[in-house]
């Protein structure tokens, strides 16, 4: 078993641009998914009550299904999907990229808007009366306390998700989005070396959870300060 | 006492769903004294405090601050009618507001609660709000602790922030919802010493509290409700000397039994 001959010559390039697709799409991924996420958290408990219901809808049949089923679906599927206005029509086609930012977008989306919520939920009723007593206004008091205290409350779940989000791009190797796990596959199928690409990937993949994980933990040893005192 | 009262509360009732928590409450609080609010759990004297701050709305009945209509007023039909947000913000400007659990934004150091609102709601600058804050922060005793956040305070310190926060906006009114009810003994003392300090001022509080000594030494004035009802108003003297009402002699009993009897 020689690793390290596959992370020199071409192999070693392949795999290079497959790492750096997989960061791409773990960064969008990861960013449209938390803002998105948040937009949906603010959308059900500030919006109207069937807008509430509709998104809630929504997140359930994300969080009830497969990322790997959800993937197919919009991959495959989508071409399907056709708007036609008149003369007009445009379908959901999209190319294998496309299709995984999209999807892992909206994936990540469902459940970061779920850690929102419960960040919303868990603030205390006095700290917001607090602020209405001294005069701040809804959006000063979304913007000043809502928001910061919202973010030390759910960023270790935060942490948590994102090193999902990593894991779950190598998923979209199966609609041949050239991350990876897509180009490990080919070199593994090649060779028949399964064992030497895939401790490869392993090894990868959680040498950015690493990371992730490092880049966390400094950001709640920031945050630590603020704890709450009592209550 | 002059004419206008600093508070008029004038058939005030609070319902939850079923519940009536404040069965027609009339009361006026005297500018520039304190006044307590005592009465056993549930008679509804939080209740009462939050809607003068209208935390609360009412559901019938008007509360003036300084003589003008809060929250609810009279239409031109002669009928109770909810009145615009702008005027709402304004009458709560002239009240300033101490909670039970203190409330202080546990992501802003003890300087930066005093002086949010001075930036975000009286836009001064930064350097201004800091230093007014930090002058609020040295009457309550803590310009030491000013960079301090609150996990890094005790109890009695978070709540003298907390009082200093209020005071930042110079209200006309301080409310204070059992301010020491959350605190040990040996921090409530600390934070008696600032309310007493700012009694003599001058100030007008209302002070819902089960500080029964604090009641009779600085109070003018005693308020007692019992099932949502103002049981008994009058000064100290005469609501806890004897011939007392019943109802207060069975509540007084309980802090009696707790060794508070020197304190009455």
């Amino acid at each position: 078993m020689n690793l390290l001959a596959y992370l020199s010559g071409e192999d070693g390039r392949n795999i290079l641009s497959g790492l750096l697709n997989t960061c791409l799409l773990w960064a969008v991924g990861s960013g449209l998914g938390t803002i998105f996420g948040f937009l949906i958290a603010v959308a059900r408990r500030y919006g109207p009550r069937p807008l509430d219901y509709l998104l809630q809808a929504g997140v359930e049949v994300i969080r009830g299904t497969p990322f790997l089923v959800q993937i197919y679906l919009l991959y495959f599927g989508g071409p399907y999907l056709c708007l036609s206005l008149g003369e007009a029509s445009a379908c959901l086609t999209l190319d294998p990229l496309e299709a995984g930012i999209l999807g892992l977008s909206v994936y990540g989306a469902a459940y970061y808007s779920e850690l929102f919520r419960a960040g919303f939920d868990a603030i205390p009723r006095g700290h917001i009366e607090a602020a209405t007593t001294v005069g701040l206004n809804r959006w000063q008091t979304l913007t000043r306390i809502i928001l910061p205290e919202m973010t030390m409350l759910v960023l270790p779940s935060m942490v948590n998700m994102t090193i999902l989000m990593l894991k779950e791009t190598a998923v979209l190797s199966i609609i041949s989005v050239k991350e990876l796990k897509f180009q490990v596959d080919i070199i593994g199928n090649r060779d028949y070396a399964f064992v030497e690409s895939f401790t490869i990937l392993a090894l990868v993949y959680w040498a950015l959870v690493e990371v992730c994980g490092v880049l966390g933990r400094a950001a709640e040893r920031r945050l630590s300060r603020y704890r709450f005192a009592h209550s | 006492m002059s004419i206008v009262p600093a508070i008029r509360v004038r058939g005030v009732v609070k319902r939850f769903a079923d519940l009536e928590v404040l069965s027609g409450i009339d009361l006026d609080v005297p500018r520039g004294h304190v006044t307590c609010l005592l009465g056993p759990s549930g008679s509804g004297k939080s209740t009462l405090l939050r809607c003068v701050a209208f935390l609360e709305e009412t559901s019938d009945g008007f509360i003036e601050i300084d003589g003008e209509p809060l929250g609810y007023g009279l239409g031109p039909d002669a009928k109770r009618m909810r009145l615009a947000a702008s005027s709402i913000r304004a009458v709560r400007s002239k009240i300033g507001m101490v909670f039970q659990q203190f409330n202080l934004w546990p992501h802003m150091t003890a300087l930066g609660n005093v002086a949010e609102a001075l930036v975000t709601v009286r836009r001064l600058s930064r350097r201004q709000a800091n230093e007014q804050a930090m002058a609020q922060l040295e009457k309550v005793g803590l310009s030491q602790r000013a960079s301090h956040y609150p996990g890094e305070l005790s109890g009695g310190q978070q709540q003298r922030v907390a009082i200093a926060r209020a005071l930042a906006l110079e209200p006309r009114i301080m409310l204070f919802d059992e301010p020491t009810s959350s605190l040990d003994p040996e921090l409530t003392g600390e934070v008696l010493n600032v309310m007493r300090s700012l009694a003599e001022t001058g100030m007008t509080m209302l002070v819902v509290t089960h500080e029964i000594g604090f009641a009779a030494s600085v109070a003018t004035k005693i308020v007692f409700l019992d099932h949502g009802r103002l049981l008994v108003e009058g000064a100290p003297g005469d609501v806890f000397s004897k011939p007392r009402h019943p109802r207060i002699d069975q509540f007084l009993d309980t802090y009696l039994d707790r060794g508070a009897a020197g304190l009455i």
